[in-house]
């Protein structure tokens, strides 16, 4: 930290190195740590009214946690509803990850390797345009689309594909379509700059030394390329775990997604220390699955800041 | 095993660019074979030709007989080893030896007992578990050859691989190139703009300018017989006089080049284009084909002023200013010639050091 300091006013002087510094502690502190802090203090706490916080009943607890586990009834019970809808989630968040990695990671090797210069930046405003829009209004852009008299509908019964529009939003087609592109750039960007710094004469060898293309990707560019993939894929995985606006407006009427649970408990429900509870619980476990995933996949987290 | 290639009125456009002009050459099995020119002469589109990452826009590359179009850079014969190398830096050595024999499929163990050959041919036994970035420059380039070498291929290409190299470095790869070609007898073919690599390892040159092949041969008949001014200009140092020719009777020419008596001057040996009295010419002496004169009894002999010296050590470079032109002499260092500062040089050159050549592109220096 004090290295890092007096580095700091190497470079760029005094005045610089003390704004940075600040600005810095700053935005950690206040707007990351102190929070989460608070949420993990409050998932600790009872649900008092008002009047009786900081009384003699305002002790900490693990009833919230123990709610997730077991539910509302009598001890000894299983919550399989919300464990179900935090694997249903998790799961999902997967799925939608992969997805978005497998669409993603030829737009961006071509990118990188395939296109030059004026075409590249204008195949990246490209990518960049839709997200000037809102998130909110994106999804209802696909709810719209996937709606029952939506385009997709109009078009493939107009070409005979099937006879009655088909509920896109109750098999949440239009869900994991909406997630997949929310985060799309997140996965594009980190692939990008990991592919671009490969050397292309790598990629000539490959294939000058017999490899096929898809031996030139598995053996040259993916091993390559891992931190920026890791990079990709935590991202849009914690970010899908945690998405609310979409799962509310394209989500099906029986499909409830962890986050909506943890916003009904603060919301709704007005039991926020239960909210904070199911908050962390969803932090800690997504946190455990990305750690554990780099691990298997040999990744550290120092290649990752590459 | 080695394979002949031909080059058949190869052609390669890039839009209105043309990169290569009817390139038209055979190179035999086993031959070590060099492009030699400067930067951006299409030397490099050529190899890439050969190698199968650029389809000529006309004409056909063959390699041993067969016609190479449509065939990918994966399925040639061919292999290229690239300007910087080009290794895999999260592989071992071993490994980046191998990786031909992986994608073909090759078992592990076969693998490694294959790397471990070429690391004892390349004189790098037991370093197959060592990082690339563990090794020095020389090291990687003998990497780089053994792991080309892996598959076996019957020609090599090589991209000016000795660039990056220091000088002390360079030369001694230089040798070893030459030896290892020898001892696998692979038909190499080899890109260069350094004439000095060119000159020492190839038995055959082919010297290119912008897109054209201006003459091939050996280094001997490049440097001593060129039949263009570009290649004259380009491989060694020449002077270059302006003049006109007086007479030519088929074996001996007179050329006047405005330095008091005309010149004598063999008509080219290599067969350039013949030159017929009144025609103008360019008149190449090489400095080191420069002589001074002991007396006035000389062949060819004119009077110059001592300008200024270079020293390099084993040679004296002196530049001399002849009737306003400037002329290099180069003498080696040998103790004698001693040249005193702005007192007449008589120089002479023996009638057959002189090359006279139909005006054309000098080589920029």
């Amino acid at each position: 930290m004090r290295d890092l300091f007096y580095d700091l006013v190497r470079r760029n002087g005094m005045a610089v190195a003390i704004y940075l510094m600040l600005a810095v502690s700053v935005w950690v502190f206040l707007l990351i740590i102190l929070p989460q802090l608070t949420m993990l203090d409050y998932s600790f706490r009872f649900n008092l009214p008002p009047a009786k916080i900081g009384g003699p009943e305002d002790v900490y607890t693990i009833e919230q946690f123990k709610y997730f586990f077991q539910g509302g009834g009598s001890s000894g019970g299983f919550n399989a509803l919300d464990i179900g809808i935090l694997f249903k989630t998790l799961f999902s968040a997967v799925f939608v990850t992969v997805f978005d990695l497998i669409i993603c990671y030829p737009v961006a090797f071509i990118l990188a390797k395939s296109s030059s210069g004026a075409k590249a930046r204008l195949l990246v405003l490209a990518l960049i345009v839709p997200y000037w829009i809102n998130e909110i209004l994106r999804a209802f852009a696909f709810r719209i689309l996937f709606g029952s008299t939506g385009v997709i509908n109009e078009v493939g019964m107009g070409l005979g594909l099937f006879d009655s529009p088909i509920d896109f939003i109750r098999e949440d087609v239009a869900l994991y379509a909406g997630l997949a592109y929310a985060y799309i750039l997140l996965m594009i960007f980190p692939l990008y700059n990991a592919i671009e710094s490969l050397d292309s004469n790598q990629i000539e060898a490959a294939q000058d030394m017999g490899a096929s293309w898809w031996q030139v990707h598995a053996k040259v560019v993916i091993p390559y390329a891992k931190p920026g993939i890791a990079s990709g894929m935590t991202m849009v995985f914690m970010l899908t775990s945690g998405a609310l606006a979409a799962p509310q407006i394209l989500g099906g009427p029986s499909n409830l997604w962890f986050t909506q649970l943890v916003y009904q408990w603060f919301n709704s429900g007005g039991n926020w220390p239960r909210g904070s509870a199911y908050a962390m619980i969803l932090l800690l476990v997504c946190i455990t699955l990305v750690l554990l995933t780099m691990r298997i996949f040999k990744v550290s987290i120092g290649e990752i800041k590459r | 095993m080695t394979k002949e290639i031909s080059l058949e009125h190869v052609w390669v456009e890039f839009g209105e660019f043309t990169a290569v002009q009817k390139a038209n050459l055979n190179i035999a099995g086993g031959e070590f074979f060099s492009f030699l020119g400067p930067s951006g002469c299409g030397k490099t589109t050529l190899l890439r030709c050969i190698s199968g990452f650029q389809d000529p826009t006309r004409g056909v590359v063959r390699i041993g007989g067969n016609d190479m179009k449509g065939v990918g850079p994966n399925k040639r014969p061919t292999a290229l080893i690239f300007q910087n190398l080009a290794l895999f830096p999260l592989r071992s050595i071993a490994d980046n030896i191998a990786f031909p024999l992986e994608v073909r499929g090759v078992d592990k163990k076969t693998r490694r007992k294959r790397a471990d050959e070429l690391l004892e041919l390349i004189a790098l036994p037991g370093q197959g578990d060592k990082k690339v970035s563990e090794l020095s420059g020389g090291q990687k380039q003998r990497v780089a050859i053994a792991r080309a070498l892996a598959v076996e291929p019957d020609i090599l290409l090589l991209d000016e691989p000795l660039s990056a190299l220091d000088l002390k470095l360079r030369q001694h790869m230089r040798t070893e190139l030459r030896a290892i070609q020898k001892q696998v007898g692979l038909t190499f073919i080899y890109i260069t703009h350094d004439q000095g690599e060119a000159l020492t390892m190839s038995d055959r040159i082919a010297v290119m300018n912008k897109g054209k092949v201006e003459q091939i041969g050996n280094g001997r008949t490049i440097y001593d017989h060129p039949t263009s001014s570009f290649v004259a200009s380009f491989v060694g140092e020449n002077n270059v006089m302006d003049g006109t020719v007086l007479t030519n009777d088929g074996k001996m020419m007179t050329i006047d080049a405005g330095l008091g008596a005309a010149f004598k001057v063999e008509n080219h040996p290599a067969g350039g284009p013949a030159l017929a009295p009144g025609d103008v010419c360019q008149l190449f002496v090489r400095p080191e084909a420069l002589h001074l004169a002991k007396d006035d009894s000389g062949i060819n002999q004119f009077e110059s002023k001592f300008v200024s010296e270079e020293f390099e050590g084993n040679m004296r470079h002196i530049v001399l200013d002849a009737q306003g032109k400037k002329l290099k002499l180069s003498l080696i260092n040998d103790g004698t010639n001693a040249i005193r500062a702005n007192a007449p040089v008589k120089l002479d050159f023996a009638p057959n050091l002189g090359i006279a050549l139909k005006p054309g592109e000098l080589a920029s220096a």
